[in-house]
């Protein structure tokens, strides 16, 4: 406490007007009121050493995030007045936006459950606040999504219903699974998880290159979202901060425990961005940079950095972070090939990329793509060009961990596929990666519970047994509207007139068979 | 005379999302409809939590309430994120004209000492109160499913840090802000016999498993006798006290409980006319409950309004759940 009749510097008063409206129980015991406290082993020794990551009073809220909303909110009117679709650069822009709504805002969604709860469960009332206020955050940006996306649900197929397909959809279990991993963990296992590793570790390479991707194709809606949400989002990565520090400074066996949770949580986001990878290289009609650009600046150098300064607290780089860096190189090319071939089971359309666009890829990966990836891409367009457009009806087999097929290869050899499988308790379980498997063999009681959607198609989980069946009636996915090639599709064809082009009946896929 | 700017208009393919055409039909939607409705995860759960095993995720069973549908519990106020903190910010303009009235004319530092003491014992510890109903909505939207019920819950956790900390202000206003105040009145909190039984009351709603229990608690019991005692019963007893100037910086309360009945009572209404079932459950509260939050404020009525205050405001509560087919004690008006 401060020296008496001072007035009280800016710090002091914020403790005042938060943590110290606390007070220690005595009618009821300590660990009844916080019983989740302990039991992941994080020792906290001194709650008062809390660094509060931001002063931010309740009335100050309400006033910024009140004007913020404002100006937000005058642009979306303005674009659905103004029929702000017709001002993007290409209707495949739309896919982006698709994959965002149902990938990543279902994710604002449990967030702000999730940070409701650890809101409650930390005895540390700075902290508490703390979550609080991004638990709202996270409330907001769910809506605000909604709401920028609305117009273009009005005037593009496969943004209609994003929450249902998240629980559903084949690929989707790959964002909402890493989410349920991190909500099912303790309070102090999710605050790694998602304000450090996610939020503060890897933002860049999530929120940025879909909100960049906006602004490069004429997207004021979401682009005017992310500004919006920016002054948010730099406030919860100033908390990510402040709780690996603050775990790291109470106690030195939390070291083992916060290194294996950053190694866990690294390689489930990298996995996890493979679908940003994918998004940058080959949905943005008009790219911001490429993915083993932004992978460079924002993991090799930011992270790199990072990690130096953590070193002082016996913190040491993610392990696999090498498998990870050699491997942006390949993941988006390997992942755009994958959701090529299961175009017919997606609410995006795919594509093979135009020749400037190969071109492009062929510079900016200049050792990879045209050795192991623009030869397959090439004879694929031919397919197509001759009316046999490839769709893949075999179901792949998912990582039991991070649930993506197993496409990815070995970091010394890009021709195998890397694939590695344990036998658990009499059943044998399937992996991506080494990066995977341990995170299995380290807890698997939790993994082995894994809603997979594959097996969960092939044992009559998901309506029907053949892949038709499953993705309309239930993903909720319109057969011959929100899926299969882009070239030909409703959304292209609405594009065009937009555009007062004809569309070409003989570009139209003439194998929209698929399933 | 009329001017008609010609714009390109295009049909839409639909009017809105899916999931709100199946709940209100294929037209255009509320932004509370598309930022409200569904938008939660309901199924295909992968991980059960570490933290309790015997619950999903978003496990509706967090709450031994059962509902048909929990959207039916809807917010009259229609706040959905933007709508909330527009309605918020108004309200903080209007506080912050009178916090700084107040302020420019150090009108609490002029206060005799003995009234100061009052506000500091009878009025300030109310932010710890504060402190506990943020927990208990910060619980409350964590655990209940459905976003209408969940965000009503967080906005009401926020909505009571804020008054936590206008409560705390009026103390930084006598004591120069130099925290003295505070310090005195956290002791009461802690120590004067006046304020053990609800100390007590609120570290025991801090331990409470069912959300929705929680809620009626915090929400309708509690603040259904609590606000209407300080904030109309002993807002006028202070002004007997030569400390109306009080009145100003207590007015964020009134305005805001006046409005949290809306959405309280609509949330009651829906549970209690879902199932008889529910109305027992929520009966069987209110008996083991109403009683408990009348005793442990007692003395803070004895201490300021008298007892008859407190009657009359338990009246009105009783008045009240009437309205949902529930009793409670209080005599009914």
């Amino acid at each position: 406490m401060p020296v008496k009749n001072k007035k009280l510097n800016l710090k002091d008063k914020y403790q005042y007007l938060t943590r110290d409206m606390a007070w220690e129980p005595s009618y009821q015991k300590k660990e009844d009121i916080f019983p989740n406290e302990s039991f992941e082993g994080i020792k906290i020794t001194d709650w008062s050493q809390w660094e509060d990551p931001f002063r931010l009073t309740m009335d100050a809220y309400w006033k910024y995030q009140a004007e913020k909303e404002k100006k937000l909110y005058a642009i979306f009117d303005a674009f659905a007045q103004n029929n702000g679709h017709q001002n993007i650069s290409d209707a495949r822009y739309v896919n982006a936006l698709k994959l965002f709504l149902t990938g990543v805002s279902p994710l604002e969604h449990a967030a702000f459950q999730g940070y409701a709860r650890v809101g409650r469960d930390f005895s540390g009332a700075g902290a508490r606040v703390a979550c609080q206020m991004q638990a709202i955050d996270e409330l907001r940006h769910s809506q605000t999504q909604q709401h920028a996306m609305s117009h273009y649900n009005k005037h593009f197929n496969g943004l209609h219903d994003a929450a249902h397909m998240h629980d559903r959809v084949w690929f989707l279990s790959v964002p909402k699974s890493f989410f349920d991993d991190a909500r099912t963990a303790g309070p102090f296992e999710f605050l790694t998880a998602i304000s450090f590793s996610f939020e503060y570790v890897l933002t860049n390479l999530l929120f940025v290159p879909f909100m960049s991707g906006a602004a490069y194709n004429g997207d004021m809606a979401t682009v005017t979202f992310g500004f919006s949400a920016q002054s948010d989002e730099a406030r919860h990565m100033t908390l990510g901060l402040e709780v690996i520090k603050f775990i790291l400074e109470q106690h030195e066996d939390n070291v083992p425990i916060v290194q294996r949770w950053i190694d866990k949580w690294f390689w489930r986001g990298f996995r996890l961005l493979s679908l940003v990878g994918m998004m940058m290289d080959y949905m943005l009609p008009n790219r911001v940079m490429s993915w083993a650009e932004a992978w460079e600046v924002y993991y090799e150098q930011n992270g790199g950095a990072l990690f130096k300064d953590l070193e002082r607290y016996g913190i040491r780089p993610p392990k696999y972070q090498d498998v990870a860096n050699d491997a942006k190189n390949h993941v988006s090319h390997q992942a755009w090939a994958t959701f090529y071939q299961y175009g017919h089971a997606t609410n995006f359309h795919t594509w093979m990329p135009e020749k400037d666009e190969l071109d492009w890829l062929s510079q900016k990966y200049p050792e990879t793509f045209d050795k192991y990836y623009r030869p397959r891409f090439e004879y694929w367009a031919k397919e197509h060009a001759e009316g046999r457009r490839f769709y893949n009806n075999t179901l792949p087999q998912l990582c039991q961990v991070c649930q993506i097929p197993t496409i990815f290869t070995e970091k010394d050899d890009p021709t195998v596929l890397s694939h590695r499988q344990i036998v658990h308790e009499g059943e044998r379980y399937h992996f991506c990666s080494d990066g995977c498997c341990d995170i299995f063999k380290d807890e698997p009681e939790k993994y082995v519970q894994a809603w997979l959607p594959v097996h969960q198609i092939y044992q009559g989980n998901c309506e029907g047994g053949d892949v038709e069946t499953v993705v309309s009636k239930y993903y909720h996915i319109n057969i011959g509207e929100d899926n299969f090639e882009y070239i030909g599709s409703p959304d292209h064809k609405r594009w065009l007139s937009i555009k007062g082009k004809q569309s070409d009946d003989k570009e139209s896929g003439s194998s929209q068979d698929a399933a | 005379m009329s001017i008609e700017i010609k714009t390109n208009s295009v049909e839409p393919i639909r009017q809105t999302y899916g999931h709100i055409a199946r709940r209100f039909g294929d037209k255009p939607a509320s932004r509370y409809q598309e930022a409200s409705y569904d938008l939660e995860a309901k199924t295909n759960f992968h991980y059960r939590p570490l933290w309790d095993s015997e619950h999903g995720l978003n496990d509706p069973n967090r709450t031994a309430i059962r509902m048909e549908d929990w959207y039916a519990v809807t917010d009259p106020r229609q706040f959905y994120y933007g709508a909330y903190v527009g309605n918020r910010a108004k309200m903080q303009e209007a506080a912050e004209t009178s916090f700084g009235f107040c302020e420019k004319r150090n009108l609490l530092g002029r206060l005799p000492e003995e009234t100061q003491k009052q506000l500091l014992r009878l009025l300030v510890p109310l932010r710890h109160v504060e402190l506990g109903a943020n927990m208990n909505n910060s619980k409350a939207a964590g655990d209940a499913t459905a976003t209408t019920v969940a965000q009503m819950h967080i906005y009401q956790a926020m909505d009571r840090l804020g008054i936590g900390q206008y409560l705390s202000r009026i103390a930084l206003m006598i004591d120069g802000s130099t925290g003295t105040s505070l310090d005195e009145s956290k002791g009461y909190w802690m120590d004067d016999a006046l304020w053990q039984p609800l100390r007590k009351l609120v570290e025991d709603t801090l331990v409470m498993q069912d959300w929705f229990e929680l809620s009626l608690v915090q929400n309708v019991l509690m603040d259904g006798l609590l606000y209407p005692l300080v904030y109309e019963k002993m807002d006028q007893w202070l002004g007997e006290q030569d400390a109306e100037d009080v009145s100003m910086l207590t007015e964020f309360m009134r305005d805001w409980y006046k409005e949290s009945l809306r959405w309280t009572n609509a949330m009651m209404k829906a549970v209690a006319a879902d199932s008889e079932a529910n109305r027992e459950l929520l009966q069987t509260w209110i008996d083991h409950w109403e009683p408990r939050v009348y005793d442990a404020l007692k003395p803070l009525a004895e201490a300021s309004t008298g007892i008859e205050a407190l009657d009359e405001t338990r009246a009105q509560l009783a008045t009240r759940l009437k309205k949902f087919g529930l009793n409670s004690q209080g005599v009914s008006a």
